[in-house]
């Protein structure tokens, strides 16, 4: 496939790899963001390639994980409501709330569809007219596009039963949140690539510059990772700390206008609990008022979940980059994909289930 | 996060910028993916396609350029 | 629910849930820990696709499977062929050639009987052209909404020729590991179909009975060391089992590893991985390291066979029963799935 499998070259891998071994003189710790960044590291042994002294972390970047117990606890409420088809991407259904899994709900005979996009789920509510559709709206600025456009379809259709339950979450709020932190380690940041296709990445400019920290524009496939990871070493070894695109055939500097838009239109601004991490002021999206009638919350009025309880689960330092799967007690024992603990190792994206699948077993 | 993948655009319907779609083709497989989001879209070109909605025309030009700084790079020693 | 403060694995009981039947981790679970020990299985009775009975001197290959997909009828098949096929793949991976089948129906009231009848009517012709005949069966009825329109459970038996003894236990280091087409189209086939997932493209399940092939290579006196068709769980949960089972080490090259471009594309999209998609008409053979050649031009003869290839190597010292493929960065190791691989976005 075009525009893939050049970037899964291994020759230019191991080039990549090369001169990232020629380069470093010293130990640095890098952050990558993106959850799915994470699973192709990992799935393709980048990290196996890279120098004894370069540690990567792995960040809040996967949207399943950090999607707050209660809103998944609200989706299976939701569910469970007579007439309510409950509509969501495939990695939410196995996430646990503390009332359980939207698929744990389903084997209890709610109405939960799994759907490939938001708009499949319009589609649903048109053709369904006696039903009520709501869709589990997650994901980062990547993903909130396509939830905006859902509801200006839905709108300009003048859909009466469909809605959405939103916990959309932005990005460059988390990695302030953690630079800022006392104990902040993270040296370096491999920015997610898809995230700034949309977005663009001017945003980062302040950041950096205040947190002294460089922050590459990367892909996901093995070839993208290693040369943001390279282009990450060269600032640091340097003494740099910029903004810099390694994404070049997705990303520019200004992003995606009409996809910007519509977040505008559709959307507003609002502080968001992340799962493990707490809330940061202005981290989430919701619907604007002007489109207020697409909201599930307020049209069903769920009760709101309970705060998410403490247990051995340590997701949230994971997440953090303050810890490793490696190092949580419950790591492969009490807790495995099929009976998670905690986010991270229920999502295919999430470090936990990452290590799991691809290091438990030694070499 | 994010899993976009690039497709080709095999045909384009629509004169509605919201409602403006394409035909698209993942290696063998063909979609129809919205193109509210990448109105420079024009057939044979490659769209990052992600949730069904087009986020990007991929530029041909950056593509060629990081691969051939690619190819500068010193064959691995090892 | 509070999480649990004990490091002990939590008890297997509870809810079923899908992943039950995903034929992974949660479902070998439920075999392990659950059936065998109420049927009073030995415990180091070694897990194969049929049992073998000894009976006067023959030897019976038994097996069943139950069939429980929607949508009912699909690209390149329905649930009653699958029910056929099913289990003579399951008969012909003993080394047995298929003598008789029986077959149980559970019908929803309501179900439209026209389409019961095409489903009939494909399992004869299917159960035809495999040799064989459903002899015996039952049938029942359950209300309206207690069912998904039909459940079919198949049994089969079969004869194994003298001299044949197929299965993990007789694996070797340094066989080939052969595998006999293109993997993944069956799974991608139904997910398109159930989940109306809107591909342009048809992609149709490769439904095949896998009897010809290993009775053509039975008829060439090629040594089977062992097979295993490819269902549920896809190409990786079979190896990952076969390797366990044995206490073998497989090394394999994925270039090898035969996928449509129809299919991958239909992966990558949703984030699946192929190794893990579901088939219903592909095989993998262990065969002494001499033997290959003659094998996959065996495989390639057969319809479906096109692009068999050899995608791997029992190690020549084992240590413990595992799956590894290169990475670009090393080897990674094959894990089972805890339950059934859905699409994703992240």
């Amino acid at each position: 496939m075009k525009y893939v499998d050049e970037y899964r070259d291994p020759a230019a891998a191991r080039r990549l790899a090369g001169a990232i071994r020629a380069l470093v003189t010293r130990p640095w710790t890098i952050m990558e963001i993106c959850g799915g960044q994470t699973h192709s590291l990992l799935r393709h042994g980048i990290d196996q390639m890279l120098p004894e002294g370069v540690t990567l972390l792995h960040g809040p970047g996967c949207p399943v994980c950090v999607t707050a117990a209660e809103v998944i606890d609200q989706a299976i409420a939701l569910a469970a409501t007579p007439g309510v088809i409950l509509c969501s991407f495939g990695d939410m259904l196995r996430v646990p709330g503390e009332t359980g899994s939207l698929l744990a709900a389903k084997a209890r005979g709610a109405d939960v569809r799994m759907v490939y996009s938001p708009l499949d789920a319009v589609a649903l509510a048109r053709a369904q007219p006696e039903r009520e559709v709501v869709f589990l709206a997650v994901g980062f600025e990547t993903t909130a596009p396509a939830s905006a456009m859902a509801v200006l379809a839905a709108a300009e259709a003048g859909l009466q039963n469909f809605s959405l339950l939103v916990a959309h979450v932005l990005v460059p709020p988390a990695i302030a949140a953690l630079l800022a932190a006392p104990d902040n380690r993270v040296q370096g940041f491999l920015a997610a690539g898809h995230v700034c296709t949309v977005m663009g990445y001017n945003e980062y400019g302040p950041i950096a510059r205040r947190y002294g920290v460089p922050i590459v524009v990367t892909g996901f496939e093995p070839v993208d990772l290693l040369q943001g990871i390279l282009s990450c070493l060269r600032q640091l070894e340097a003494g740099r700390a910029e903004v810099e695109n390694a994404y070049g055939r997705s990303v520019r500097a200004g992003g995606n206008a009409p996809a910007q838009a519509a977040l505008r239109q559709v959307f507003a601004v609002v502080p968001r609990i992340w799962r493990g991490m707490g809330e940061i002021p202005a981290s989430g999206l919701d619907l604007a008022p002007a489109y207020a009638r697409f909201d599930a919350r307020a049209r069903f009025r769920s009760a709101v979940g309970t705060p998410a309880s403490a247990g051995p689960c340590i997701s949230g330092e994971i997440l953090r980059g303050r810890s490793r799967p490696t190092a949580c007690p419950a790591f492969g024992t009490g807790c495995t994909p099929e009976h998670p603990l905690g986010a991270t190792m229920v999502s295919s994206e999430g470090a936990c289930a990452a290590y799991y699948r691809y290091r438990r077993a030694a070499a | 996060m994010c899993l976009a993948v690039p497709g080709q655009v095999l045909a384009i319907a629509g004169d509605d910028p919201l409602t403006r779609s394409a035909r698209v083709a993942f290696g063998g497989i063909v979609k129809q993916i919205a193109l509210a989001f990448a109105p420079e879209a024009r057939v044979g070109d490659y769209v990052l396609v992600h949730a069904g909605v087009a986020i990007a025309v991929l530029d041909a030009e950056e593509a060629a350029r990081t691969l051939a700084c690619l190819a500068t790079l010193e064959e691995d020693a090892e | 629910m509070n999480a649990p403060v004990c490091p002990l694995p939590a008890a297997a009981e509870g809810v079923i849930e899908r992943g039950h039947g995903g034929g992974g981790a949660l479902t070998g679970r439920l075999i392990a820990g659950l059936f065998r020990p109420c049927f009073g299985a030995p415990p180091d009775e070694p897990l194969h696709d049929g049992a073998t009975l000894a009976v006067d001197g023959s030897r019976l290959a038994f097996t069943t499977d139950c069939f429980v997909v929607t949508p009912l009828e699909f690209p390149g098949g329905d649930i009653g062929a699958l029910a056929v096929i099913g289990t003579v793949n399951d008969l012909a991976m003993c080394g047995a050639k298929p003598l008789s089948l029986s077959a149980g129906f559970i019908l929803e009231e309501g179900l439209d009987i026209a389409r019961l009848r095409r489903i009939a009517t494909s399992m004869g012709q299917v159960a035809a052209a495999a040799g064989v005949r459903v002899v015996t069966g039952d049938t029942k009825v359950v209300e309206r909404g207690k069912g998904d329109g039909i459940y079919i459970t198949t049994a089969g038996v079969g004869l194994i020729p003298p001299g044949v003894t197929i299965g993990p236990q007789c694996v070797r280091p340094g066989d080939a590991v052969l595998l006999s087409g293109d993997v993944g189209r069956h799974g991608i086939a139904i997910m398109a179909a159930r989940e109306g997932l809107g591909f342009e493209t048809e992609i149709v399940s490769d439904l095949a009975s896998l009897v010809p092939a290993v009775a053509g290579l039975i008829a060439a006196g090629v040594t089977l060391h062992c097979l295993r068709d490819l269902t549920r769980g896809g190409l990786a949960t079979a190896l990952v089992e076969i390797a366990t089972g044995a206490g073998v080490e497989l090394r394999l090259d994925p270039a090898a590893v035969p996928v449509g471009e129809a299919v991958r594309g239909a992966c990558e999209i949703l984030g699946l991985d192929p190794w893990y998609v579901a088939n219903e008409g592909r095989l993998v053979a262990f065969v002494p390291e001499p033997e290959a050649a003659r094998a996959l031009a065996i495989l390639r003869s057969h319809p479906g066979g096109a692009e068999a290839a050899v995608i791997g190597r029992v190690a020549a010292t084992s240590g413990r029963g595992r799956v590894l493929a290169e990475t670009i960065g090393g080897v990674r190791v094959l894990e089972l799935l805890s339950g059934e691989q859905l699409p994703r976005i992240c």
